[in-house]
């Protein structure tokens, strides 16, 4: 741990609870996935780690870095982004394909197609 | 004092994010359907990255940014082909 006493206490504070906020909110992001019911259910867990998770490891993430270097680094807000256009699309996707199977095999549980479709 | 706190809360969050990848790797063994297993897919790859970032930041090493950053290109690019076999039987059509 050589290069984290480096830090000032303040800068330690900031990442030490920026951590643990996106680590939680990927745990219970998580732990809905493995606990809701159904699947239009467990698709929106998931988002809660990609969002506000990765928010916070990323902002912890910019705060140590450019404590320790000294300048501004702001490598980590490509990741932000990249992930922040690409989540909407995948699940998009992903639940247009599971209306379609389900659907095709007649299940009672999802809407049925509308003229729009 | 502050440091002792920093090292903790690295520990702390390491476990949960494994806990998270433990939880979707049991779903996506345990999913009913395959659409189950893509969705885990998905929020085990995100996790993965989380991760990263955590070894990252404990290992003081830029690098660990940008494999991070191949993980969300990559994970993106298998979900999105999943989800279009799982909508058409194949990939490119």
């Amino acid at each position: 741990m050589s290069h984290l006493d480096a830090l000032p206490p303040w800068a330690a504070i900031i990442v030490a609870v920026l951590m643990l906020l996106g680590a939680l909110f990927a745990f219970v992001g998580s732990l809905g996935l493995l606990r809701l019911k159904n699947f239009y259910q467990r698709v929106h867990a998931p988002t809660l780690g990609t969002t506000l998770g990765t928010f916070f490891m990323l902002a912890a993430s910019i705060t140590c870095f450019s404590v320790l270097h000294g300048r501004p680094i702001f490598n980590e807000v490509l990741i932000g982004v990249f992930l922040t256009l690409t989540t909407p699309i995948t699940l998009m996707l992903l639940v247009r394909a599971a209306l379609y199977r389900d659907r095709e095999e007649g299940s009672l549980d999802v809407p049925q197609p509308t003229r729009e479709d | 004092m502050s440091h002792e706190l920093l090292d903790v809360s690295i520990r702390a969050a390491q476990i949960l994010l494994l806990l998270a990848m433990a939880f979707s790797l049991i779903r996506m063994v345990r999913g009913p359907r395959a659409q189950d297993r893509v969705v885990a897919l998905d929020a085990l790859y995100v996790n993965a990255m989380i991760l990263l970032l955590t070894i990252g930041i404990r290992s003081g090493s830029m690098l660990y940014v940008e494999a991070g950053l191949i993980i969300a290109l990559l994970g993106f690019a298998s979900t999105v082909a999943l989800s279009k076999f799982l909508m058409r039987g194949q990939v490119i059509e």
